[in-house]
């Protein structure tokens, strides 16, 4: 896999199915699915402590615009991974071009894929650090691994940003 | 026309008759200060003028009789319900899942702060669990926690004290 930005396009070349294949399921793997850790994860508490009137008016009026900002994010990732798509090439390379005015969404549907991801497996810290570890394996070292690539992905993201 | 004449001082307060001018002074605990030099105007005579005697003042008229009140003093600007309620912290918790870089961009982004600044406060979160990124109005408090869940950051609300 290669990525690159050029002409503000961000250019991910040579996907091989198994990597399309995690990139396609960035918006489903950002649905928290009625899974309590990975749903108080997104839409955490605004306050520690007792202030019940705080968080219901939050709950109320923060919570739904908040849903509605992940979702337009995950929407336009899953607009963007269209590309990859279709039967005829789906053992060749992929290359998969992002608008770099979507960067925003991209950031925000990979972060909201690896929070979720690790409050449902309830990955320690450690194991997040591990970024040797193999994909092979269960399926918790697959979600894994799945983390971790989403983390590089915004990395570069973010590099581009700052080189901007 | 009837000009105001400078009356004796009476009681403290109460109302005395002074023949056809009523005379009423009060002496205020509570002094809501207010500038009158001269007025109401009637037929271009004043009917009412205040005057200072050692430490009061006195107002004259001959319609509404006299009102004293303790020596006007500078109303300070009182703080606003807002400023009462100062401060409300923002502080952000760590989390291991976000990136230091995503971190610090979003601090730079929310905050308007420098680099620098954003990544001290980010190291912060790292390495002490949590960082106070700004102080301030309950409201506008708020509106950051709010965008940094924008950005899917631990960040809460907290009441100095």
């Amino acid at each position: 896999m290669e990525i690159c930005q050029r002409k503000g396009v961000i250019e991910i070349s040579e996907l091989d199915p198994f990597l399309s294949e995690l990139l396609r399921q960035i918006p489903a793997s950002a649905n928290p699915g009625g899974a309590p850790a990975a749903e108080q994860r997104l839409f955490s508490r605004p306050i520690t402590g007792r202030e019940s009137e705080i968080c219901a008016e939050w709950k109320t009026y923060v919570e739904p615009e908040l849903r509605r900002l992940f979702q337009t994010a995950t929407q336009t990732v899953a607009a963007d991974l269209e590309q990859l798509n279709g039967n005829e090439k789906s053992f060749a390379n992929r290359t998969l071009r992002i608008p770099s005015k979507h960067a925003d969404a991209w950031l925000s549907a990979l972060n909201q894929a690896r929070l979720v991801i690790a409050a449902k497996n309830n990955f320690t810290e450690n194991e997040l650090n591990d970024h040797f570890r193999s994909p092979i394996g269960s399926r918790r070292d697959l979600s894994l691994f799945q983390v971790n690539f989403y983390g590089f992905l915004q990395e570069f993201i973010l590099r581009e940003m700052w080189s901007d | 026309m009837i000009p105001a004449k400078r009356l004796k001082q009476g009681p403290i307060a109460g109302i005395t008759d002074a023949g056809y001018r009523s005379r009423f002074e009060l002496k205020a605990t509570y002094v809501s200060v207010f500038s009158m030099s001269c007025g109401p105007w009637q037929d271009g005579e004043c009917l009412a003028r205040s005057e200072e005697t050692q430490g009061t003042t006195r107002v004259l008229s001959e319609n509404a009789g006299t009102i004293t009140t303790a020596e006007p003093t500078i109303e300070k600007e009182t703080r606003s319900e807002e400023e009462l309620d100062l401060p409300w912290y923002v502080v952000v918790h760590n989390d291991p899942v976000n990136l230091m870089s995503y971190v610090t961009m979003v601090f730079q982004r929310v905050f308007g702060y420098p680099r620098e600044k954003a990544e001290r406060h980010m190291l912060e979160v790292h390495h002490k669990g949590r960082s106070v990124l700004w102080s301030g109005m309950r409201e506008r408090a708020e509106l950051y926690v709010q965008q940094l869940h924008g950005y899917l950051l631990l960040a809460t609300l907290e009441k100095a004290g």
